[in-house]
């Protein structure tokens, strides 16, 4: 009935006419101004910021930046990274969201609980258990190092700590979502004679495409930008076990501020689009992501 | 005066609220249009004091539009409000002192029940504000009266449907309102419950004699209550009146196919004869110009005739036993709908059977200079 | 809570039978790799930290660099996250009830936070407040310093916790019925009684709840903080930062501790947040 109320003209009298329900323009010019002036402060500056310094000296020294063989390795490292962990919690979530949405069984709440763990965990703390397990004082320290296997400031802890940190982001986006969609189609393609595998392919993964898509997208950001973690993790060997992120911190302490820009400059695009896409897939798909609200 | 602040006794309460009337109302003329949308188009009513006034018609009849104009939450782009003489057309909502109850309650579920009905108070500016020892003894006189003793402590969420319209027109009534306006009150509420809160709402106006307006899609409910009902379709006002008024002397044939059932049948009008079937239909036609007609009947208005004496022919499809006689659905030569008909036993006709049926009663409506009825709906 | 049996003929099956096949693939593995991944490492911290015991604990936190960095990491993060709750709130309600050009692309970048990586971040904010930055520089002139200091850490969590507080309140916000205002005028409130008085409460336990989830997120923030803290021990280092101190000092045990700490904060705001949703869903009827 709102809409109802503004789209009354009242017009030719003398008295203006202000529905109920909307707030006095003084109040809502104010409102406005002070959101907006909030947002372009504290969240537009610092992403203009990084494309501004990362060209400031023009787009020579940009480039530059990126034929440092450091900053190569590094971004081929987060790749690799994002390579292992993605596919990794891709399956995961798969599997996870495929046992919850489609079977019951006691617990389940305590089980999406659990799932939920690695939110709530300082990034520092992830990668500090795993120091715990693996590091040279570790559970599994000397036997690790008995067998001259370096999990700990090496590649592998690297990976071990994103997957970590990046766990939940596919499951709990596919988990409401298929829950939201029930178990009768499925069932019904296996009456129809389809097995299980045929069912998942043809049945299943249409109606959560979106939902999959949007999970990991944020699933990726996470693992090519992820810095706490891996920061505890890595040893920070030059030109070995430096991500995009740690390289940046090198060089932005180092005073290379361009080129620690220009790297930011990824990551940051990176955002951008996953931005992007995020809006475009809850613009235009709404429906086919889950409707709870999402709390990152 | 000891002090004490005196209980009042629920009868001692409806005197006092019954002595206080409610404002007349008088609209005038009001236009409302949603962008291209006609919502009400040259509306005027007049409501007398303390009348119960229903305003009744089907979705999108502009009902809900007009209480609202009334209540000042929407702005009329043409025409007047007046409230005891007085025009209100420009006053505020918070200024009219009506008291609204909303279709779905409106009510607020952070509050209490009785906070919710003690609001209207409690928000007075200093001047007008009543002490809080006065908006308290206030609140319990209205649980009171509506029924809902001792449950001020409780939130809406832990009420039943009924309770929370009681508790609605509670916070209402508190406001001390002129004039009380109800948005489909009971549309959100199972058959029974319905038909308890249609009588209690009768008891409370009786008691607190406010001048009232209800809009309601069921006609059964504006027939039970109302002193008026106003019909609306699409805009305009069809028919004002008693409630025997509009069954016994409807002004259209909207009027006559949403409030009860009606038969239309097709009939031609020519020097003042009517005709159907071949044949002649004594119906008087206060000198409708010959065309073609639509005559327009409920199926109380018709009656098994004795042999050759009917006006209409038509077959017995069904019998059944009735405490008052036998109920036969009849199929009417010539049309394509059936009607069922109570009978007398002596009277009744065989199953499968041709009866003979007569008019007891029926409305003629012809088609105007541009061949459209006057606001002719396609049959029932 | 009984365990059903797994074997014999009065075996009460763990999952109601289905025809749909892949119970035990799946659910197998997603133990398994939750266990693997997430509850054996997180396992391994509780396992050290209670063989400090509650004792051992203590004496580490009130070591007085530690005792600095909690409090430091905590006032901060609750001041950040009552600034977040006041202007995420304004926020939210600008971009749910209003509309002005823009309006949608603003509403995306609410998200910013969440998608940029800390490190960007944390380098952002620092060149922005340093005293040549876009900001620093002109509050330098009236001797106003934030980056290198405390305040810092304030504007690196305000900028983190903000999307909390937005993204919770905004669905409520959107939910509120227009017939509570309108009843509301219709008793005779003015515009800013309806306000405050019908509109503001039922956010309550919205705003509660992005309030927590902020705070908690702040609490362990590591990466857009560093750059733009000055670090100084005591004065403005953070409890993450002390934990890679620690480490690099070989101090597991110390660095356990302070973990263990943030931990059982974390865990007691989520707590906050799932007693307030409960408690709010049963005295008000709705979510």
């Amino acid at each position: 009935m709102s809409e109802i109320a503004v789209t009354s003209s009242g017009s030719g009298r003398g008295v203006k006419f202000r529905p109920v329900t909307q707030d006095s323009s003084l109040a809502r010019y104010a409102l406005i101004a002070t959101a907006v002036l909030f947002l372009a402060i504290f969240l537009l500056a610092p992403l203009a910021i990084v494309f501004v310094e990362a060209f400031s000296k023009g787009i020579g020294p940009f480039l530059t930046a990126f034929g440092d063989p450091d900053a190569r390795a590094a971004i081929r490292l987060t790749l690799l990274v994002a390579a292992i962990s993605v596919p990794a919690n891709l399956v995961f979530g798969l599997a996870a969201s495929w046992s919850i949405a489609k079977f019951s069984f006691p617990g389940k709440s305590v089980l999406i609980t659990l799932i939920d763990l690695p939110f709530s965990v300082s990034p520092v703390v992830a990668g500090l258990i795993y120091v715990l397990v693996f590091g040279g004082q570790g559970l599994f320290g000397p036997w690790l190092a008995a067998q001259g296997v370096q999990i700990i400031f090496a590649v592998p802890g690297i990976v071990l700590a994103t997957i970590f940190v990046t766990f939940p982001f596919v499951a709990r986006e596919l988990i409401p979502l298929m829950e939201e969609q029930g178990k009768i189609e499925e069932e019904a393609a296996l009456t129809l004679g389809a097995s299980g595998f045929k069912t998942f392919l043809t049945v299943t993964l249409p109606n959560i495409k979106w939902g999959l898509l949007y999970g990991v997208l944020l699933c990726n950001a996470r693992a090519m930008g992820e810095f706490g973690a891996v920061s505890v993790v890595s040893g920070h060997i030059r030109g070995l076990t430096n991500t995009i992120p740690l390289q940046v911190e090198i060089l932005y302490n180092e005073y290379n501020i361009v080129a620690a820009f220009a790297l930011a400059v990824l990551l940051a695009g990176l955002a951008l689009v996953t931005l992007g896409l995020k809006t475009f897939l809850e613009w235009r798909h709404a429906d086919a992501l889950s409707g709870r609200a999402r709390r990152h | 005066m000891n002090g004490v602040t005196p209980t009042r006794s629920p009868d001692a309460l409806a005197a006092t609220e019954a002595s206080k009337r409610g404002a007349s109302i008088r609209i005038e003329g009001v236009e409302q249009d949603f962008g291209a949308f006609p919502a009400l188009r040259d509306v005027s009513l007049d409501i007398q004091p303390g009348e119960l006034v229903a305003l009744l018609g089907p979705s999108g009849s502009g009902k809900t539009t007009l209480l609202r104009v009334i209540a000042g939450l929407n702005s009329p782009d043409r025409g007047r409000v007046l409230f005891d003489g007085e025009n209100a057309t420009n006053l505020p909502v918070q200024d009219r002192h009506v008291g609204m109850v909303f279709q779905n309650y409106a009510l607020f579920k952070h509050m209490t029940v009785a906070d919710n009905i003690g609001y209207g108070l409690r928000v007075r500016p200093r001047r007008t504000r009543p002490s809080r020892a006065a908006i308290q003894a206030r609140v319990t006189e209205l649980l009171q009266f509506v029924q809902l003793d001792g449950l001020g402590g409780r939130y809406p969420a832990q009420l039943s449907g009924g309770q929370r319209q009681r508790v609605a027109l509670a916070r209402a009534l508190a406001i001390e309102p002129r004039v009380l306006l109800l948005d489909e009150p009971f549309g959100a509420l199972d058959a029974r419950v319905r038909k308890d809160l249609r009588r209690w709402l009768r008891d409370i106006h009786k008691q607190t004699g406010l001048t009232t307006v209800f809009v309601t899609h069921d006609q059964d409910e504006a027939m039970e209550l109302a002193d008026r009902v106003v019909v609306l379709n699409e805009g305009r006002i069809e028919q004002i009146g008693a409630p025997e008024e509009l069954y016994d002397r409807p002004a259209s044939p909207f009027v006559i196919s949403f409030v009860g059932e009606a038969v239309a049948l097709p009939v031609t009008l020519a020097d003042g004869h009517v005709t159907f079937g071949g044949r002649e239909l004594h119906i008087d036609t206060h000198g409708l110009r010959s065309g073609p007609a639509r005559v327009f009947f409920r199926p109380a208005d018709i009656a098994v005739a004795a042999e050759g004496n009917g006006d209409l022919e038509g077959r017995v499809e069904s019998l059944r036993r009735t405490p008052a006689g036998v109920r036969a659905t009849i199929a009417i030569d010539g049309y394509d709908q059936t009607l069922e008909i109570d009978s007398p036993l002596e009277r009744s006709a065989s199953l499968g059977g041709r009866v003979p049926l007569s008019l007891v009663n029926a409305r003629i409506f012809a088609a105007d200079e541009n061949g459209d009825y006057v606001n002719a709906g396609d049959g029932i | 809570m009984t365990f059903p049996s797994l074997v014999g003929k009065n075996a009460r099956r763990f999952t109601a039978p289905s025809v749909i096949p892949g119970f035990g693939l799946t659910f197998g593995y997603t133990l398994i790799y939750l266990g693997v991944i997430v509850l054996f490492p997180l396992a391994t911290l509780i396992w050290q930290s209670s063989g400090l015991g509650f004792s051992g604990l203590y004496a580490i936190a009130s070591e007085p660099r530690v005792a600095a960095a909690l409090r430091t990491t905590f006032f901060i993060s609750f001041a950040a996250a009552v600034v977040d709750l006041f202007f995420g709130l304004i926020v939210a309600w600008v971009l749910t009830r209003y509309d002005f050009p823009g309006r949608r692309l603003l509403d995306a970048f609410v998200d910013l936070p969440f998608a940029l990586p800390t490190a960007v971040a944390g380098i952002s904010l620092a060149a922005l407040y340093s005293p040549n930055g876009w900001f620093g520089a002109p509050l330098a002139d009236y001797d106003i310093k934030i980056a290198f200091t405390r305040w810092g850490i304030l504007v690196a969590l305000i900028f983190i916790g903000l999307p909390f507080v937005v993204r919770t309140v905004q669905p409520i916000i959107s939910e509120l019925e227009v017939e509570l205002e309108e009843a509301s005028a219709t008793l005779g409130a003015g515009r800013l009684q309806t306000v405050i008085r019908v509109m503001l409460p039922p956010l309550a336990p919205a705003l509660l709840t992005g309030f927590a989830l902020a705070f908690a997120r702040s609490i362990g923030e590591y990466g857009s903080v560093i750059f733009i803290a000055g670090n100084i021990a005591y004065v403005s280092e953070i409890a993450p930062l002390l934990i890679v101190v620690k480490l690099e000092q070989y101090d597991v045990p110390g660095a356990t501790g302070i973990a263990t700490i943030m931990l059982a904060i974390s865990f007691a705001a989520l707590l906050l947040i799932n007693l307030v949703q409960a408690w709010s869903r049963r005295r008000f009827g709705h979510v």
